[in-house]
């Protein structure tokens, strides 16, 4: 029956002041919002890239690299493993994604086998019974022993990788100083790069397209890069200079030190030059590393190499145990504080390529936002007037039910912090051409009830009761297509499926449940003063 | 709420009318099917005109710094680049141009240095207002999301009206939906017009909205069904479509006037997503009169089945409940 308890009429009361309270913000500046008492919610609706303009990034990780490198490692470990236990061997290189050793001697297998296995670690989580072996250490034929790195093991470290970078891409962009970066993993091995406000992105790109992977190597004893160029010594491999001028460099290829076990690096003037110059301090394990190697090495040079260019290659005059030391080159302050902002923001395990990118300058994404007002102010008069003709008296409180939804649309959206794009403003809109449908089909039936010769609260009554599975039914059937959108949607497809999903679920609530309190007071008041209950529709 | 005045509305249908769809239905199943066929023909000779979503490649929206843009001058320029074929065309203004680089050969990298040539020949007289770029692996990945989207919401949706009704209901909501889906596509493909994400989403909005109108009559062919038990098919048929008539003109009357509103002022960047929403407004009104519901009429509806509200634990459970109904009579 058309009936309210006065507990039902309170909620639904507070629920629409609740809306208002809630889109009350976005109608005023911030300045204004921070003078408010604290009670007051300050949330404003998130405004998509495309309507505050802003930069949108997409990288993705080279997953060779991350490969390449873990093989690289994985061979000088098993190199010094070998070396350990005393085991000869005979050749120690990276063929077909593994790492082989040749033995010596057949009879060293199985102890072989055993020191090499102790580099297989389990990763995943063991409390949940998904622990996986990241290396697969097996005989082959001919004294061969092959350390091949699982599938599993490889996807562990491309994900450990992509979480190293989006800390690294994370604190670049914020070393930038801009607002509010949105820096997200997606899929396995790329990453999502959302800065707002920021149109000009070539800085930006720079920071995150450079590498910088900053080692520091030693430099071959008595062979010169020239004629390693011709026959590199095992293990040793030419880098070539920054400037073209100064000599390539005959190096170890395994880095002494890595840069991210740099903790700072700042730029700064030489005390006798006065020419700029970076200095930087490692980490505890960084120290001892660099300390040990200064030490054996001793007025002979090392290498300081940047995304595998020869920077610089001082010579070592005392052992360096603090941790702390400086690059000298041919830097200007700029190119200095650069690489200082490069070197601190740590190192990029594996290079970083942009794969998508989408910016939009904010004098667009204003133009968009005035026209999507337009639209919207233009076709909710035309609906309010399209209902109010067509229902009267009805109609005026379909057009309250609409604007109650409305209201509590934008209030989700802020609460639920889901950012407003150009689709779905238009997504907006066409969910309040949507709600009217709900009235429509409401007010259609009690007209079609009070022809079937109904009186007016029974047609009310079966109006409600009867359009409401139709409503349902139709309501459900958008919201699966809205759910499917969201759970494949990319970028628009997104933010539309989200203003659709929340349009649906409060329209039920406005066109429905308001209305029907609207109708409930207004028979009341007609039975107060004895008036004949005619409908209006 | 006394000061509310009581005014009456204007009740623009007429409920007296009785238009014999029925009687037509071969005629608009044959025309629907030439129309999808038609779409087909047209899809598979001229083919989508791909955004750079789809398509890879980049596109720039730019605005000339001094007066209108000198296209030709801009195409002489950006021609000579070698980036192969440069697509430039004005956009709702006449200072506001227009530029799609193709795809280039190579892989993500080839990409960027393409867009950072022609960002340089344009520097100093245009400014940029907008940039997209997507990579071949993004695109390829998009386009089939987009396809997988699609077919996937036409399946959430026949599942559910199997689901709530019957399986020829479902049928004849999946031939309204594709015939919905191709004719828009078809239309863009006819006039050329630029085919990104955001028509995908239009496309699966166009699904929502056309279904609901199916699930409108469907559910009032369902209630009669229940209620005139006697009445013969395509008869009965006719008087839902026609008792729900006036609901669909006014709600699609509402939609099409905020959709017009939308395409007009909404703006140059969305007028082709709201160019598809429009299309498919129309074109699934007509598709859930003329197709959903006749076809009812050619599959045929067991009676008996609709004699009960199917219970809502799934249809298998439904439908046996159903049988044992029947085999108690």
């Amino acid at each position: 029956m058309l009936h309210f308890s006065p507990w039902k009429q309170v909620a639904i009361i507070v629920t629409c002041l609740l809306g208002l309270l809630l889109v009350v913000p976005n109608f005023v500046s911030k300045e204004t919002l921070a003078q408010w008492p604290r009670w007051v919610p300050k949330t404003q609706l998130n405004l998509g890239l495309d309507l505050r303009g802003g930069a949108h990034l997409l990288l993705s990780m080279e997953v060779a690299d991350v490969r390449k490198d873990w093989l690289n490692t994985l061979r000088d470990d098993a190199r010094r493993r070998l070396r350990e236990a005393k085991i000869p061997f005979t050749a120690l290189g990276i063929t077909n994604n593994a790492v082989q050793v040749r033995l010596a001697k057949a009879e060293d297998t199985d102890a072989a086998l055993k020191t090499l296995r102790g580099l297989i670690q389990q990763t995943g989580n063991a409390l949940l019974g998904t622990s996986i072996t990241d290396l697969e250490v097996t005989k082959a034929e001919g004294g061969l022993i092959r350390l091949a790195p699982t599938e599993a093991g490889l996807q562990h470290r491309i994900s450990s990788a992509v979480g190293a970078a989006i800390e690294t891409v994370r604190r670049r962009v914020d070393a930038m100083g801009t607002t509010e970066p949105t820096i997200v993993r997606q899929g396995s091995s790329r990453i999502l790069v959302q800065v707002p406000g920021l149109h000009d992105t070539a800085q930006l790109e720079e920071l995150i397209g450079k590498t910088a992977r900053l080692t520091f190597h030693e430099v071959h004893a008595s062979t010169s890069a020239e004629e390693g160029r011709q026959r590199p010594p095992p293990g040793y491999k030419v880098y070539e200079s920054e400037d073209k001028e100064e000599g390539a460099q005959l190096l170890n290829e395994t880095p002494v030190v890595r840069g991210d076990e740099l903790v700072d690096a700042q730029p700064g003037f030489d005390q006798r030059t006065n020419e700029p110059i970076i200095t930087f301090r490692f980490n505890n394990a960084g120290a001892r590393k660099f300390g040990n190697f200064t030490k054996d090495h001793v007025n002979r040079p090392f290498a300081i190499v940047l995304d595998d260019k020869v920077i610089s290659a001082p010579v070592i005059r005392e052992p360096i145990l603090g941790g702390s030391g400086q690059i000298s080159g041919n830097f200007t302050v700029e190119t200095a504080t650069q690489l200082a902002i490069q070197l601190r923001s740590g190192a990029l395990p594996a290079k970083l390529t942009i794969i998508e990118k989408r910016t939009v300058g904010p004098s667009l994404g204003a133009d968009s936002i005035e026209a999507g007002k337009l639209a919207g102010i233009i076709g909710g008069i035309a609906t309010i007037i399209l209902t109010i003709l067509a229902y009267g008296t009805f109609g005026l409180f379909a057009c309250v039910g609409l604007i109650v939804h409305g209201l509590l649309t934008v209030a989700l959206m802020s609460l639920a912090g889901s950012a407003l794009t150009l689709p779905g403003i238009a997504g907006l809109v066409l969910g309040i051409a949507m709600a009217v449908d709900a009235n429509v089909l409401i007010y259609e039936r009690i007209r079609e009830e009070v022809r079937a010769g109904r009186t007016a609260i029974a047609a009310i009554d079966a109006g409600f009761t009867r359009a409401f599975i139709t409503i349902a039914d139709s309501q459900l059937t958008t919201l699966a297509c809205a759910l499917v959108m969201f759970w494949l949607g990319a970028g628009p497809i997104r933010g539309f499926a989200v203003t659709l999903t929340i349009g649906i679920c409060t329209s039920i609530f406005a066109s429905v449940t308001v209305v029907r309190l609207l109708i409930y007071y207004w028979l009341n008041s007609n039975k107060r003063v004895h008036r004949a209950i005619e409908l209006p529709v | 709420m006394r000061f509310i005045p009581n005014f009456k509305g204007y009740d623009f249908f007429p409920h007296d009318l009785r238009l014999p769809f029925m009687r037509y239905k071969g005629i608009c199943l044959a025309l629907s099917i030439v129309g999808m066929a038609l779409s087909l023909l047209i899809i598979g000779v001229k083919g989508f005109n791909y955004g750079v979503d789809f398509k890879g490649g980049s596109m720039l929206e730019v605005q000339s710094v001094s007066g209108p843009a000198d296209i030709a001058a801009l195409r002489d320029k950006l021609g000579k680049l070698g980036l192969g074929a440069v697509q430039i065309q004005s956009f709702g203004k006449p200072t506001d141009v227009l530029i799609r680089v193709e795809q280039q050969p190579g892989g993500d990298a080839e990409q960027q240095v393409a867009l950072k040539k022609v960002t340089d020949a344009l520097a100093g007289q245009y400014t940029q207002l907008r940039v997209e770029l997507v990579g071949p692996a993004v695109s390829s990945e998009l386009r089939m999301t987009g396809i997988i989207a699609v077919f996937a919401g036409l399946l959430a949706i026949v599942a559910y009206v199997w689901f709530r009704f019957e399986w020829q209901f479902a049928l004849g909501a999946i031939v309204a939906l594709t015939h919905d889906v191709l004719l828009v596509a078809g239309i863009f493909s006819l006039l050329q017009l630029e085919f990104d994400l955001s028509i995908v989403a239009a496309l699966l909005t166009i699904l929502g909205y056309s279904v609901n109108d199916t699930v409108v009559v469907s559910d009032r062919i369902r209630e009669n069904l229940r209620k005139f038990k006697r009445m013969d098919l395509n008869e009965l048929l006719n008087l839902s479509i026609n008792e729900t008539l006036s609901r669909t003109i006014l709600t699609g009357i509402t939609a099409i006037a905020v959709l017009i509103s939308l395409y007009i002022f909404g703006g140059e960047v969305i007028r082709n997503f709201n160019l598809a929403m429009l299309l498919g407004v129309v074109i699934g009104t007509y598709s859930s009169i003329f197709i959903a519901a006749p076809l009812l009429g050619y599959l045929g509806v067991k009676r008996e089945w609709v004699g009960k509200a199917p219970k809502p634990t799934g249809a298998g459970a439904a439908r046996r409940a159903r049988r044992e109904n029947v085999a108690f009579k």
